[in-house]
């Protein structure tokens, strides 16, 4: 079944737009490969702006896997409208680099205006925080859990945020904007051997100043350890009704229960989360010298 | 006046023929082009009286017909040539020229017999004419030449008698000789010849083989696919002219006689492949224009006329639907059965190779297991360190244990991933132990063989598993692989020689039937008589032409087997195979339910198996139906203990399911 490739709807952007792709893991193998979320990001980008959309990773041009895994992307370059072959903007670092402030000065200089990246990548450097930082640094806005774009113009861009159980939020959010594209868009399009063959992996010169090249401090103090699944909370059913049974465990974490806070001042909405997830039991009540700053 | 005549007629329709030889031969040549060897034309008469005719003659009455026809036709336009032609009006020739026509039109009295209902698979248009030309052209042919032999009055050359006469003759002669260049019906002739003499694989008509087992079966001496060069400029094939010039040849030597359609598993089941109809796609995607002079049976669920080709434009969507290529089982029946020796299933692997490669349009499924395939090593995207979870209590030896060699490397295949065909694994682990084998196992060293990945088309990653593969088995010391997968047994024995890795690969039916010869395993005779069938799969049988092994192993339990009527070369494809288990094109029916159905008639309770594919499939048939059991699991059900028992080890246990 060929994927229905040029949707319909295709929201043909007229900004120039990028996604920001990192090194995947597998989760069962653990080899490299394309990160599933970054992957979706990829897809969107295509079918938003066709072979216009181009590619970037701050990586360790040394790092024999990382061809294999940018070109798992740069095969996603087909059944566009033009047959140009994905190009691919390598910024190149150690491995204990921050890749923060060499992806901000890139999108700076390129004139991007929309950045699409996984909203959860899956090793090292590409963390998830890596949009909440760029976003932060180059004072762009964020959108987050992005299913779908509907539109996007000079100005702003339309997008559909997911929340559970399949619920979506319209959002329309200003540009320049980084969009952090959730689990449930839409699949990415099968990665074919010759697009990847083709696809240009430019490894573009680093001008950072050299006050700002740094070693990614956070790094170094973090523990690494295999990903868990996330603990499910039990449900305890009571129903005799088929209708409740089912619609209780169709259910992600049921929002009930919760309230609805508006115009508090950062530190007051600060305090209502800790005090929250305290009750929730997922941070410690000891430590409350660690919640500081907002 | 017919004396005069006749000459400037022959002349001109040879004449005639020849221009449109050279242009049917400057179509072919549109292909990729390979070096010409035209002393390979010298190998044609051998080719088509020995290799061809030995596949025409399983129809009999065919074979005889096709003789008279053919024989009759090219003798007496030989000796027109001779005698109208250039004028040597011998009373002998005449008289051979006489006979030659006559067994000719007994031959087209067959022919034009059979054509009064054409069985379903035959197509008409041409063809039908085709069977009325033949008569003109052999009664025209006999009539003209009664004079030379005194029968006739020399005077039958003038008045209305000749005019008619003569007129008849043109007709046998445009179908005969000119349209043989032209592309008619006769360019079969023509360009079936050419094929014979430059066919892609030369191995199958080789006769004389160092390899011993070469000949066993003629089907099957040249099933492995050619490697595709990874570095080239477009990967697989996008339109016509992408195929080799060989193939476009071999395209046009079709003869529409539908046996490929007759025994399509994908046709048979109404899903939208007929390999006669791809084969003339083809050749409308060569020569240019649409298919709607096409007048045979159609794929199922798509119209005749709709779609268009041309030697440079794409071959996808617009004169063949992907479904209709992602249909193929690779089981090869259509090319077992072709008389013309064209190779179908290479010019779909050849399609396919470009929609995964290029475009990156493997149906999902497929798709999935492709990504598997390159991110673990195994289609279904497991561990592949729980290679060998089902074996926990088995403790069989690792071969990097055994650094000294071992006589057995068994080669697990994906089925160790299988709860069903762990059960399969487990008996034929208790079969090795009880024949005191020694042997071993890669355990997680092992990867996928590749076949699933390289017949959906992705050839990047076959090579890919192929190269990794190789590397690890040249660490090992083994006299030989026995393995319970016909694929793997296929890809190891038969294709990885291309990336070097020669290895000698048994099947575990093979290896299980040397067992009772050398009298290594004992087995007690069945408790209850029992009629069992054997199914044979197509990788095993077609491919590799291993008939023989499974049925001598039933023997040895005693069992009686009562043969489907599609069996042995014949076998129907359990609809498994290239990858159609992933693609799963919709269809009226289910493979495996028409091939239980084959298994049904023959009134068996137990059909036989040696694949676990076929295992796969035939349980997904509803109950109730027969029972289907690897012949590992028999034969490990009837053993009974010998007194060498070389190994002693847990396998008592057995049959729990890991």
């Amino acid at each position: 079944m060929p994927q229905p490739d040029a949707k319909a709807p295709s929201p043909r952007a007229e900004v120039k737009a990028v996604a920001l792709v990192s090194s995947g893991r597998h989760p069962v193998s653990g080899r490299a490969g394309r990160a599933r979320e970054d992957a979706r990001a990829v897809e969107m980008g295509l079918s938003l702006a066709g072979a216009d959309l181009s590619l970037v990773h701050a990586g360790d041009p040394e790092d024999a896997s990382l061809r294999e895994c940018l070109e798992g992307y740069l095969g996603m370059f087909h059944g566009l409208d033009d047959e140009r072959d994905g190009a691919l903007s390598l910024l190149p670092m150690q491995a204990g680099d921050d890749a923060v402030p060499l992806l901000a000065a890139w999108l700076e200089r390129s004139g991007v205006q929309l950045a699409l990246t996984g909203q959860r990548a899956e090793c090292g450097e590409g963390s998830g925080m890596v949009g909440y930082l760029l976003a932060e640094r180059l004072g762009w806005s964020i959108a987050t859990g992005v299913a779908a774009i509907e539109r996007c113009d000079a100005r702003s861009v339309t997008v559909l945020q997911a929340l559970p159980q399949g619920q979506r939020r319209r959002l329309e959010v200003r540009l320049p904007c980084l969009i952090a594209v959730d689990s449930v868009a839409e699949a990415p399009r099968q990665s074919a051997f010759g697009p990847a063959r083709r696809g240009r992996i430019d490894t573009v010169d680093d001008r950072l100043p050299a006050g700002e090249k740094r070693p990614d401090v956070a790094n170094v103090d973090w523990q690494w350890q295999p990903a868990r699944a996330r603990p499910k909370r039990l449900k305890v059913v009571k129903s005799t009704n088929a209708r409740d049974r089912f619609k209780a465990a169709a259910a992600k974490s049921s929002a009930s229960g919760g309230q609805v806070l508006t115009d508090l001042t950062p530190e007051q909405a600060a305090e209502k989360l800790i005090d929250y997830l305290r009750a929730e039991k997922i941070i410690a009540d000891t430590g409350e010298s660690s919640a500081g700053e907002s | 006046m017919l004396q005069t005549l006749l000459p400037i007629l022959i002349f001109a329709a040879l004449l005639v023929g020849a221009a449109g030889a050279c242009r049917r031969i400057r179509l072919w040549r549109q292909g990729q082009r390979t070096p010409m060897v035209w002393r390979r034309l010298a190998l044609m008469p051998k080719r088509y009286l020995n290799d061809l005719h030995h596949v025409v003659a399983r129809d009999k009455a065919i074979a005889h017909t096709h003789v008279a026809t053919a024989g009759g036709y090219v003798a007496a336009m030989a000796l027109a040539l001779v005698v109208h032609g250039f004028g040597w009006r011998n009373p002998i020739l005449g008289g051979l020229l006489l006979a030659a026509s006559l067994v000719m039109f007994i031959g087209t009295v067959a022919v034009n017999l059979r054509r009064v209902n054409p069985p379903p698979k035959l197509s008409k248009g041409p063809w039908q004419r085709l069977s009325k030309s033949l008569i003109a052209y052999s009664v025209g042919m006999f009539l003209i030449s009664l004079p030379l032999v005194g029968v006739a009055p020399t005077a039958l050359g003038g008045g209305v008698l000749a005019i008619v006469l003569a007129a008849v003759l043109v007709w046998g002669l445009l179908e005969m000789v000119v349209g043989m260049g032209w592309g008619g019906p006769m360019k079969h002739a023509f360009a079936g010849s050419f094929h014979l003499a430059f066919h892609r694989r030369p191995e199958r008509f080789d006769d004389n083989h160092a390899d011993v087992g070469h000949d066993v079966h003629r089907g099957s001496r040249s099933t492995a696919l050619f490697p595709l060069d990874l570095t080239a400029k477009t990967l697989g094939v996008e339109k016509p002219a992408d195929f080799q010039w060989e193939q476009l040849l071999g395209f046009d030597a079709c003869v529409q006689c539908g046996r490929c359609q007759n025994v399509c598993p994908a046709y048979a089941a109404g899903q939208p492949l007929n390999p006669k109809k791809l084969i003339q796609d083809m050749i409308v995607g060569m020569a240019g224009g649409s298919d709607a002079h096409y007048a045979g049976s159609g794929y199922p669920g798509i119209d005749v006329g709709k779609h268009h080709g041309g030697p440079s434009e794409p071959i996808v969507p617009q004169l063949v639907e992907a479904q209709t290529l992602w249909a193929c089982t690779t089981c090869r029946a259509c090319v077992e059965e072709c008389p013309m020796m064209i190779e179908h299933v290479d010019a779909i692997v050849d399609m396919r190779r470009f929609i995964t490669l290029e475009k990156g349009e493997t149906p999902e499924k497929g798709a999935a297991a492709l990504d598997n395939l390159i991110a673990t090593d195994n289609p279904g995207g497991l561990d592949n360190a729980s290679r060998l979870d089902w074996a926990a209590d088995l403790e069989i030896p690792r071969i990097k244990d055994r650094p000294e060699g071992v006589d057995v490397l068994l080669w697990l295949g994906d089925g160790a991933f299988d709860m069903r065909n762990q059960r399969t694994l487990r008996s034929l682990v208790k079969i090795l132990r009880a024949g005191g084998v020694d042997f071993a196992v890669l355990g997680d060293e092992e990867r996928d063989s590749g076949d699933v990945a390289r017949r959906l088309g992705d050839e990047a990653t076959f090579q890919r598993l192929a190269e990794r593969n190789i590397a690890t088995l040249a660490r090992y010391r083994f006299a030989r692989i026995v393995t319970a997968d016909p694929h793997s047994f296929h890809v190891l024995g038969r294709e990885y020689s291309a990336f070097g890795g020669d290895y000698r690969v048994l099947h575990h039916s093979t290896f299980i039937a040397e067992l009772f010869d050398g009298g290594r395993i004992n087995v007690a005779a069945p408790t209850q008589p029992e009629t069992v069938t054997y199914h044979d799969p197509c990788y095993l049988g077609r491919y590799n032409g291993e008939f023989a092994a499974p049925r001598q192993v039933l023997a040895a339990l005693g069992l009686e087997v009562a043969e489907m009527e599609r069996s042995g070369y014949r076998s129907r494809c359990c609809g498994g195979g290239g990858g159609a288990a992933l693609s799963d094109v919709p269809g009226r029916a289910r493979i495996p339910d028409m091939r239980m159905e084959d298994v049904r008639t023959t009134g068996a309770t137990t059909v036989a198996v040696a694949c676990p594919q076929c295992t796969a499939m035939l349980e997904g048939v509803v109950e109730p139906r027969p029972r289907i059991r690897d012949l590992a699991e028999m034969v490990a059900d009837a053993l009974v203990a010998t007194a060498p028992a070389a190994t002693v080890s847990s396998s008592t246990r057995e049959e729990e399911p890991a």
